[in-house]
């Protein structure tokens, strides 16, 4: 993990690999240094995972309150890191942040993999298009992320200060950035049209916190789009099924 | 002594057998032919305050079987016009969840013209709980209780307005209130805190501190209020202090105890909620938020302390274990009276009792007899209390 600031702000990095840059935007609980998915893309590319403004033990820029923030904080980065033809990939909250990024337009980005993105809004006032990380018995919310939950959760007692702040900080942000409105930006759909970078929307099969019908409905707003499924995979394909996620990216790059 | 009957004015039809009582039974468990029988009462009891010599204090809470007041401002808009004497407690606004707080302002100056001057003005952060009916952020809301305080104040203390008021949380352009408060410049403002590391920001308000049931935690907050006025060169009057406690008092003590077991269900049922509901990102300290993981499964389950070290579980505590934590007065007139006495040295003092006089099944006619009794026998003997030497004994 190293130290980086953009324009003033300092950022955890983890970036390993060589090869064409793939920038990974990690969902809204974080990633961890052992991610397998991570480990497969670094095989063949310079993967840069940064942890978001405010999340693990990046600072938390004063005053910011949306994901436009993060968008732009992205935009910034590529340019100082001067990442040329670059693989933005977005997970969950992570694919909010690059669906924003690549609406507002980079000549940096060269392809885009959306892996069950959050961020907008679809159904009426009371459909519920994104599960509710917050409000919802923990219990249930294990059982709408993971196809299998087993084993997934963390025994977070064990843990050093040091780790649990970085959790606790990374929880608090996610709910900073994506609380009012939930998880999503009112006027991100009427938008995304404007994206013109090559992009493939990958799905979890049984992704309980946004549907797979929701992420069509995603794609299909995107010019031309593709969207795939990986099985046995819930709300975080690249962690159930890092081995097909992976495989999936990959052939979308080299496609 | 200036005492404030309190009643969350409760809907205990519903609490038994619920694994939470907040945010989630849906409303179809809520009669409301019922319901307005129970508002008469509540009503009514305060009314009888009035005639007691006591004053009144409301609270809000939404979304729960605990509480059924949504808004501060509509029971005391009602009782500034069917009381004459009794100051009138907002404890409280719950202003960082309120998308308007110069609604508030203005509502707040209303009931404070109506009554002729008799509002008090609660501010008050609100409970985690609060968090998911009215879907505030979390985070940050520390800052934005302060920064709404701020407008709060800054409406109703401006005389030459409209004033403007833009930020990242609110944003107007012309803000000129309509009454503007019968109290010059602002009703007393008061505060409630839960841990002594919030105590020094309202020092330097110098506004009333309160806590509720806190029992021996009260000591270390009004003595954190104490050192921080003195530190910026001002000393506190017992008035800025103020303390909430069950209080039972009966011709016995068994009579006295049995009252105050039933209201004492208030803080027996006060932390039964739902996990995802208990402690939203953000609303504790990273380190607070640490300590509540370490915990692990007992996490949430604060204990009340006595003033020898000894915990007690809050959700089944028996009325003895609350009057050893100090979260209750309870027994004979002269019991109680004895008990307030040793909390109020062992404190420091406080210009305030918060007496929470009804609560949980407590009936109607036990009600009126426990608050009646009160004033008749303890009330007048409460004064005695500020004419010891003893305001800073407890530093």
């Amino acid at each position: 993990m190293q130290r980086l600031s953009i324009r003033g702000n300092g950022i955890d990095l983890w970036r390993e690999g060589s090869g064409r840059p793939v920038l990974y935007l990690h969902p809204g609980d974080g990633f961890v240094d052992e991610d397998p998915f991570l480990a497969l893309l670094k095989q063949k590319y310079d993967v840069l995972a940064p942890w978001h403004p405010g999340f693990g033990h990046s600072d938390f820029p004063k005053g910011w309150d949306s994901v436009d923030d993060l968008a732009y904080f992205y935009l910034d980065f590529l340019d100082e890191l001067d990442l040329k033809d670059a693989v933005l990939i977005g997970a969950s909250f992570g694919g909010w942040i690059a669906a924003e990024m690549a609406v507002r337009g980079s000549r940096r980005i060269g392809r885009m993999v959306l892996i069950d993105p959050l961020g907008i809004r679809l159904g009426g006032p009371t459909d519920r298009d994104i599960a509710d990380f917050h409000n919802t018995d923990a219990g249930l919310l294990e059982k709408m992320k993971w196809a299998n939950p087993e084993g997934r959760q963390r025994d977070l007692m064990k843990l050093d200060d040091r780790t649990l702040t970085g959790i606790v900080r990374t929880r608090e942000a996610f709910a900073h950035y994506g609380w009012r409105p939930y998880m999503h930006n009112p006027v991100l759909t009427r938008w995304l049209h404007r994206i013109a970078i090559p992009t493939l929307v990958l799905w979890g099969e049984r992704d309980g916190i946004v549907s797979p019908e929701y992420g069509r409905a995603y794609a299909e707003r995107i010019p031309g789009a593709r969207f795939k499924t990986i099985a046995n995979a819930g709300h975080y394909p690249q962690i159930e099924q890092p081995q097909s996620s992976a495989d999936q990216v990959r052939a979308f790059i080299e496609g | 002594m200036q005492v404030y009957h309190f009643s969350e004015m409760p809907y205990p039809q519903v609490w038994e057998g619920r694994p939470s009582l907040r945010v989630s039974i849906p409303n179809r468990e809520y009669d409301p032919v019922l319901g307005a029988d129970l508002y008469e009462r509540f009503f009514d009891e305060w009314v009888l305050c009035d005639e007691l010599g006591l004053n009144i204090m409301v609270n809000e809470h939404h979304a729960t079987a605990t509480c059924v007041n949504p808004a501060c401002s509509l029971p005391l808009a009602i009782l500034a016009r069917t009381t004459k004497k009794a100051r009138l407690l907002a404890l409280g606004v719950p202003i960082a969840n309120r998308p308007n707080p110069v609604r508030v302002a203005e509502e707040m100056a209303m009931i404070d013209v109506i009554s002729r001057g008799r509002l008090d003005m609660g501010l008050v952060r609100g409970s985690p709980y609060e968090i998911a009916p009215t879907n505030a952020r979390p985070v940050g809301q520390m800052e934005r209780f302060w920064e709404a305080h701020d407008l709060v104040l800054k409406a109703m203390s401006t005389r030459d307005g409209p004033f403007s008021w833009e930020s990242q949380n609110y944003h107007y352009r012309k803000v000129n209130i309509w009454p503007r408060p019968y109290q010059d410049p602002h009703p007393p403002v008061w505060v409630t805190a839960t841990s002594p590391s919030s105590a020094p920001r309202i020092a330097d308000q110098r506004h009333v501190i309160a806590t509720l049931i806190s029992g021996v935690i009260a000591k270390d907050l009004f003595k954190a209020y104490r050192d921080r006025a003195r530190a910026t060169g001002w000393t506190p009057t017992i008035d800025r202090f103020a303390y909430c406690a069950v209080v039972g008092v009966g011709d016995t003590e068994e009579e006295g105890l049995r009252r105050a077991d039933q209201i004492a269900d208030y803080i027996r049922t006060s932390p039964i909620v739902a996990k995802e509901f208990a402690s939203p990102p953000g609303y504790k300290k990273i380190p607070a938020e640490i300590a509540t993981i370490r915990a692990g499964p007992n996490a949430g389950n604060r204990p009340l302390k006595t003033p020898d070290g000894r915990l007690i579980d809050q959700k089944k505590a028996t009325v003895r274990d609350f009057v050893d934590a100090c979260s209750v007065f309870a027994g004979t007139p002269d019991q109680v009276y004895d008990q307030i006495a040793r909390f109020y040295d062992l404190t420091g003092g406080f210009g305030h009792l918060l007496m929470m006089g009804q609560g949980g099944n407590l009936s109607h006619a036990d009600t009126v007899a426990n608050l009646t009794l009160f004033s008749k026998e303890v009330l007048p003997r409460l004064q005695e209390l500020h004419d010891r030497p003893m305001a800073m004994s407890a530093d």
